[in-house]
C-alpha cells in the first residue's frame, strides 16, 4: 500500500513540475554598466526573464512588490518565471538608482 | 609686533612655496589619481569592516558587505590597470588628507555602539560618497590622462553614486 502511495505522489509531483514549468520563452536583458538595456521588456505570463551581467561587480534584480530578488553575479546570469499578469518594476539593492520594468501580459 | 610681521613673512614664503607649481598642482598624474581612487576604495573597506565587528543591523550589515565586494572590486581593477600600465600609484597630498579623515572618523566610531554606531556610520557613508563622487568628477576624471583609466574612474563613479542612493535611503530610514 505504502508502495502505491508512494508512486500516486510521484506522479502528482510530476504532473506539478509539467504545469509549472510551461515552455514559455526566454527573454533576455543585459546589465552593462550599471544600467538595465532594455529598462522596459513586455513579456507573457509563463516566460522566463536572464538578466546577463556584463559588469565586474554583483548586482539584484529585485522586484519593488517583494516578490522575487535575483543575485545577478559578475559575469554570471540570473532567471524568473513571470507567472502572473502584472507590471513589475525591480531595482537592484546595491545601486538603487538601477531599475526596470517588465510588463507581463496574459498568454493568448 | 615683531612677532607679527615675522609671522606674516613666514606666512607669505609658506604661499609661495604652495603656489609657485601652478601646474602640477592644478592637474594631478595619472600615478597620483590611481593612488588616490584606490585609497578612497581601501578606506570604505576598512569602515565596512569595522561596521560589520560592531553592527547587529541586518540592514547595515548588508550594506557594509556590498561596500567590501564593490570597492574590492574595483580596487582589483584598478590594480590589475597600473599593472598593466606599468604606473606605480604615487602617495600624494589628496591621498594623505583622505586618510587622515578617514582615521579620524574610524576611532570616532570605533567608540560607538548599537543604534549610534549605524547611524554615524551610514551618515558617514553619505558624507563619504559625496566627497569622493565630488573629487572623481571635478578632478580625478577630467584629469586622467590615460583613456582606460579614464574609463575606469566613470565606472567607479558610476558604482558610487548607486552607493551614495542606498546610503541616502538607510539613513533615511535609520532616522
Ligand atoms: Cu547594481
Amino acid at each position: 500500500m505504502l508502495f502505491v502511495g508512494r508512486r500516486a505522489a510521484l506522479i502528482v509531483l510530476a504532473q506539478a513540475l509539467a504545469v509549472a514549468a510551461p515552455a514559455g520563452e526566454i527573454v533576455q536583458v543585459k546589465i552593462s554598466d550599471l544600467a538595465f538595456v532594455p529598462a522596459e521588456i513586455t513579456v507573457n505570463v509563463g516566460d522566463t526573464v536572464e538578466w546577463v551581467n556584463e559588469d565586474f561587480i554583483d548586482h539584484t534584480a529585485t522586484a519593488k512588490s517583494g516578490e522575487w530578488d535575483v543575485m545577478v553575479p559578475a559575469g554570471k546570469s540570473g532567471q524568473v518565471q513571470l507567472d502572473h499578469a502584472a507590471t513589475i518594476t525591480y531595482f537592484c539593492r546595491v545601486h538603487p538608482g538601477m531599475t526596470g520594468t517588465i510588463r507581463v501580459s496574459a498568454k493568448r | 609686533m615683531r612677532m607679527i610681521e615675522i609671522s606674516g613673512v613666514a606666512a607669505a614664503i609658506v604661499l609661495v612655496a604652495v603656489t609657485t607649481p601652478v601646474h602640477a598642482a592644478d592637474k594631478p598624474s595619472d600615478a597620483q589619481i590611481a593612488h588616490v581612487a584606490y585609497t578612497a576604495g581601501d578606506l570604505d573597506i576598512k569602515a565596512a569592516q569595522l561596521a560589520l565587528k560592531k553592527s547587529k543591523n541586518a540592514e547595515i550589515l548588508a550594506f557594509a558587505n556590498d561596500m567590501v565586494r564593490d570597492h574590492q572590486a574595483v580596487n582589483d581593477k584598478a590594480l590589475a590597470l597600473v599593472k598593466k600600465l606599468g604606473v606605480t600609484p604615487e602617495d600624494n597630498d589628496t591621498s594623505k588628507g583622505l586618510v587622515k579623515q578617514s582615521s579620524e572618523k574610524q576611532a570616532e566610531l570605533a567608540k560607538l555602539s548599537g543604534p549610534d554606531f549605524d547611524k554615524s556610520y551610514i551618515d558617514n557613508e553619505v558624507a563619504y560618497h559625496k566627497t569622493v563622487d565630488g573629487a572623481l568628477q571635478s578632478t580625478l576624471i577630467p584629469s586622467s590622462d590615460n583613456l582606460e583609466l579614464k574609463s575606469l574612474l566613470q565606472t567607479g563613479l558610476k558604482i558610487f553614486t548607486g552607493h551614495l542612493e542606498h546610503a541616502e535611503h538607510l539613513a533615511n530610514a535609520l532616522h
